[in-house]
């Protein structure tokens, strides 16, 4: 290994305030290489990239970019540096093409000639053999398709340095490889990557090195080929973790929810629903999978009644609910939340404080014009002992909190009504492996309440192992209801991308039921 | 026959006339938004470069002077505004509003002592229709060319602005760079680009469009002094930037639709056909509330205004 050493950190301390957020960091990544680092939330993962790309700068400590020690005081320097960010929201404008905003803030003559600089961002993708439209719309485009944007604007503007934020986190298993491939491309060329992640299996699937982060220290740098998963959650978290979720028994009750034929419509008439039936009991966790944009979102949103229904019957407890309003149906124990991919949970304010975000949804329950907060302060401090939400107090605005706590507050209001039905998607978008579990643990234990829970998730090995029974979407239908022993994930990736049940051979559905 | 024919390029030819004012105040609209700054001001601006402008030229006779006078008074009042809401941060509709009053207050101020006085001949010969006695001999083509053609210098020079700024919105580095300013500020700002001075810029250039276009009314189309000389010409404007999609391309047809409207009200008359006369005042006004329904039912994202149009920006903030 005696390549170029791109990025030299030594001794890296930041403080904001009293929270040392890193002390004492060493990282080096070399030319070739894809190092990964890992950390739990708030272990100063971002804190140390986000010094490198010139957002923050470190009180102690020094950094050398290609050999040459240099103080990094700006986004715009980090550029001029070779390094280049992608960060987990894309900074990206929506009504312009790729190759515009591929081209933004470029120096250079006046005049755009769009042919001559498409040819020059052509360049850029042969060299690196990326591949897309660059006249295509943002707006138009897949969430995948605005990473590979990104990755190609700082590519263009010379970046040797890519560091990822997270980049996996929005991506479907099949989108994840293909990143991968192009990372791997990248490093081939003579790039250095630098990804984020809390994810273990995309660390030892794609790094050649893994630097682990515990509470802003740097615990060590290890060969990824010399270490495995067991070993990197007990140096991530501090202590041996179980990593196995034990699906408790599930004693299947009664019929709780009934969809039949249901139907949707989306933006220019598109069906995002197309004749959807299924049942969920009591006692159950009802798995979804699919691609996002599969109507997942649709058909949480038809049953709490928020999004119109075109034909098709929803029955709870043998009543058909299409046409109630949304309220109505919270009265008969409905609970809905959404974590969205910006992770600003829907169905909270943001500038309201934890009790009001609970009000919310209490306060109809009250008589009078008054509202009494009394109630919801209670709930409010009961959800944060409850889920272990990490904030300044229950007074705070929410929106001063981390995305995976005020995920919490939503998944912890939800619970907290003690609904019949809970449909909950995406609980765990962006936390990290002990808050995740906390989530799965509160889950099982609505389910062995007798709550059904309608479960629509993104990574498939918890499916397997959290649900009782998996439905996977696609293009808004329905390609198969199974229960989730009697499939592999790989059986799972084929119904994702279209192939009907019954299609599937027996080595990815041991038991055909 | 030849007799309709007459009227209607006497009509046309006065409704880009009534159009131009809307023109300079259209693309002055535009510049402001595209940088995603909706500025309620426009009206303020053009009373603002009104009275600048005729001051100007009853002072100095030179058309040159009253344009400059026109511009800068214009931008200053955008200097005012984009001060407040760039630096500053207040809020954008409240500083326009207030912008318009107090272009309105200062206009009325300033314009008090020549009320009603009129521009001297000399003067207004520099702004006379250009003619070209050929084109009467090409038929069909010839009447369609004078209506554009036949006009005074004034009206060029807003051609050449709303082609100009077709240009360097869809063509050059720096439109490009601007509507993403619009667009998506803080996608601008990571790739690097001066946010703070983008907006300064096409907003004070935005100021000098609508002085410009506020000056036509008072030192070419009236041309003398009145009190409230743009009558909302200025709102109409605002809602002309939905119709015309933020497109100054599109902004030439928009202002010779409304400038047309304008004054059908006189051309009826004109023709003793009884219409109540309140009732034909009232069009341009009734065309815009049309526009403004019209263009919150067009759903495509072409029609759809710059995503952080009346956005404050804070780096920090998420």
């Amino acid at each position: 290994m005696n390549r170029p050493v791109y990025v030299e950190m030594k001794n890296i301390c930041k403080t904001f305030g009293v929270i040392r957020a890193n002390r004492n960091i060493n990282l080096s990544v070399t030319e070739g290489e894809i190092h990964a680092l890992l950390g739990e939330n708030g272990a100063g993962k971002s804190t140390l990239v986000n010094m490198i790309s010139g957002i923050y700068t470190p009180d102690s400590g020094s950094i050398a970019i290609h050999g040459k020690p240099v103080r990094i005081h700006s986004p715009r320097h980090a550029i001029e540096l070779g390094i280049g960010m992608i960060h987990q929201h894309f900074k990206l404008v929506d009504v312009l093409s790729a190759a515009e905003n591929i081209l933004l803030a470029e120096e250079g003559p006046p005049l755009l000639f769009r042919k001559k600089a498409t040819e020059k961002i052509r360049k850029v993708m042969e060299k690196y053999e990326m591949e897309m439209d660059l006249s295509k719309k943002i707006e138009e485009m897949a969430v995948s398709e605005k990473q590979n944007v990104e990755i190609l604007k700082v590519l263009y503007r010379g970046a040797k340095i890519l560091i990822l934020d997270e980049p996996t986190a929005v991506l479907t298993p099949q989108e994840t490889d293909k990143l991968f491939g192009i990372l791997r491309n990248l490093v081939k060329k003579g790039c250095a990557v630098i990804i984020i992640t809390h994810k273990l299996n995309e660390v030892m699937a794609i790094s050649d090195r893994v630097t682990v982060l515990r509470q802003g220290e740097s615990v060590c740098t290890l060969e990824t080929k010399n270490t495995n998963i067991r070993q990197l959650t007990e140096l991530m978290v501090g202590k041996p973790v179980d990593l196995s979720i034990v699906r408790c028994p599930a004693e299947k009750g009664k019929l709780l929810l009934s969809v039949h034929h249901l139907s949707a419509l989306g933006e220019h008439g598109v069906r995002v629903l197309d004749d959807i039936s299924f049942d969920l009991y009591e006692g159950e966790i009802l798995g979804v999978a699919g691609v996002a944009g599969s109507g997942q979102k649709e058909i949480c949103e038809t049953i709490s009644g928020l999004y119109p229904v075109e034909k098709g019957e929803i029955l709870f407890q043998g009543e058909n609910i299409v046409g109630l309003t949304p309220r109505e149906i919270i009265k008969r124990g409905i609970s809905m939340s959404f974590i969205p991919e910006d992770r600003l949970g829907m169905g909270l304010v943001a500038s309201m404080d934890m009790i009001d975000n609970m009000l919310l949804k209490e306060y109809v329950n009250q008589p009078g014009v008054s509202v009494d907060r009394r109630f919801a302060r209670e709930k409010a401090v009961r959800v944060r002992d409850r889920l272990d939400i990490q904030t300044p107090g229950i007074g705070t605005p929410i929106r001063k909190l981390s995305g995976g706590n005020i995920q919490k507050v939503l998944l912890g209001r939800e619970i907290d009504a003690k609904p019949s039905l809970l449909i909950t998607a995406y609980p765990v978008r962006g936390l990290d492996i002990g808050a995740s579990y906390n989530i799965y643990d509160l889950l099982q234990e609505q389910k062995q309440k007798g709550v059904g829970v309608l479960y629509i998730g993104e990574d498939l090995d918890v499916l397997l192992e959290l649900c009782d029974r998996i439905m996977v979407l696609c293009n808004g239908k329905v390609t198969g209801i199974t229960d989730s022993r009697c499939i592999t994930k790989e059986g799972l990736g084929l119904l994702m991308a279209g192939e009907s049940i019954t299609a599937l051979t027996e080595e990815v559905t041991p038991c055909k039921l | 026959m030849t007799n309709t024919l007459d009227f209607f390029v006497l009509f046309l030819k006065s409704a880009v006339v009534a159009g131009t004012p809307l023109l300079f105040a259209i693309i002055g609209a535009i510049y402001n938004e595209k940088a995603g700054n909706l500025n309620l001001g426009i009206e303020g601006m053009m009373l603002l470069g009104a009275v600048a402008g005729f001051q100007a030229a009853l002072s100095t006779q030179n058309p040159l002077a009253s344009l400059l006078s026109a511009c800068v008074f214009g931008a200053l009042g955008a200097l005012i505004y984009a001060f407040l809401t760039v630096t500053l941060r207040t809020n954008q509709v409240v500083t326009g509003l207030a912008l318009t009053i107090f272009g309105s207050g200062m206009a009325r101020f300033w314009g008090q002592n020549v009320m009603g006085q009129v521009l001297s001949e000399s003067f207004s010969r520099y702004f006379r229709p250009l003619s070209f006695p050929f084109l009467a001999k090409i038929p069909i083509l010839g009447p369609i060319l004078s209506v554009f053609l036949e006009q005074d210098l004034f009206v060029y020079f807003g051609y050449a602005i709303a082609i100009l700024s077709g240009i360097y919105l869809y063509n050059t580095r720096w439109g490009l760079n601007l509507r993403a300013v619009g667009g998506n500020t803080a996608a601008a700002d990571a790739s690097g680009i001066n946010i703070t001075l983008y907006k300064y810029v096409h907003i004070l250039m935005g100021g000098a469009l609508c002085g410009l276009g506020g000056a036509y009314l008072s030192v070419v189309f009236v041309p003398s002094w009145q009190e409230n000389i743009t009558a909302g010409r200025g709102w109409i404007a605002v809602a002309l930037v939905i119709f015309t999609s933020w497109n100054p391309y599109k902004a030439l047809w928009g202002a010779l639709l409304f400038g047309g409207l304008d004054i059908v009200g006189f051309r009826i008359q004109s023709l003793n056909i009884p219409v109540n006369q309140y009732f034909l005042r009232m069009l341009p006004y009734l065309a815009t509330l049309m526009v403004i329904i019209i263009g919150s039912i067009r759903k495509s994202s072409k029609h759809n205004p710059p995503k952080d149009l009346g956005n404050a920006y804070f780096r920090e903030e998420r």
